[in-house]
């Protein structure tokens, strides 16, 4: 126990509220595992790269953008 | 205007880790992707107001974001019953490898408040800085760290509500187990 959970009033009943877990805050340990999870989770998306789609969606448009000439001119 | 080489590059190296916040806020891989693209074209379409120098990464993020916010908003519109409809999308989406493993842990996030789900994403798996958080959703620094807290307590209450009494090491494995079918 450290100083900081001594209780307020001395001679108050203290077993019951030291046992109990402190309200709105998690233990590191839970917050570390939630974090854990949390980017595990996600990396696991991350390590799948970029999908062909996007990467060709890109190739497409530069493409269009590149020889918008000669567009018109198979067109004509 | 042509699209610039290197702005192409930073675009194409955001798009993995778009998807993983895609897919988290929506919880549907099909979703996510469509989410993606189009936030890739309206960044292309945009691509002006974009400040060279600044963080690619953050900016898509960001139209991303309110995307996925509009077509929320729009879908609520739609549908009387909102509540539980991210869990039910969930529920419906065939199950896929690599993503099954965390069926557990992304059921207990699809519970969040959308706000505290995006906030702690950005914050706890895209390793933005608060403030750069705080940016991308539009609000102040304290109410993204307030948002992710209150994120980490629910999905605590949420794990261990749920049978993950040993949350730890095993946790995914069993969930694994579990799925199926629980062999041994």
């Amino acid at each position: 126990m450290t100083d900081d959970d001594k209780p307020d009033r001395p001679g108050h009943m203290q077993t019951e509220v030291n046992q109990r877990k402190p309200k709105g805050r998690l233990g590191r340990d839970v917050q570390s595992k939630i974090g854990q999870q949390l980017r595990s989770m996600y990396d696991n998306v991350v390590s799948e790269g970029v999908p062909d789609r996007f990467s060709e969606m890109l190739r497409q448009l530069d493409q269009q953008q590149a020889q918008p000439d000669q567009k018109d001119k198979e067109v004509n | 205007m042509p699209l610039d080489t290197t702005l192409r590059d930073q675009m194409l190296s955001a798009v993995p880790s778009l998807r993983a916040f895609a897919i988290s806020l929506s919880g549907n891989v099909d979703r996510a992707d469509d989410l993606v693209q189009e936030t890739l074209l309206r960044a292309i379409a945009n691509i002006e107001s974009f400040q060279p120098g600044t963080n690619m990464s953050a900016w898509l993020f960001t139209i991303l974001r309110n995307l996925f916010r509009s077509e929320y908003r729009k879908r609520r519109r739609e549908v009387e019953d909102t509540d539980g409809s991210y869990a039910e999308s969930l529920k419906s989406q065939p199950e896929q490898g690599s993503h099954l493993e965390f069926k557990e842990f992304r059921t207990a996030l699809a519970k969040l408040p959308p706000d505290q789900r995006e906030a702690l994403i950005l914050v706890g798996a895209s390793g933005f800085s608060y403030e750069e958080a705080a940016a991308i959703c539009e609000c102040a620094v304290g109410t993204i760290k307030s948002r992710v807290n209150r994120a980490r307590n629910r999905l605590a209450d949420l794990l261990a509500i749920e049978g993950a009494e040993d949350f730890g090491p095993d946790h995914a494995t069993r969930a694994i187990l579990a799925a199926g079918g629980g062999r041994g």
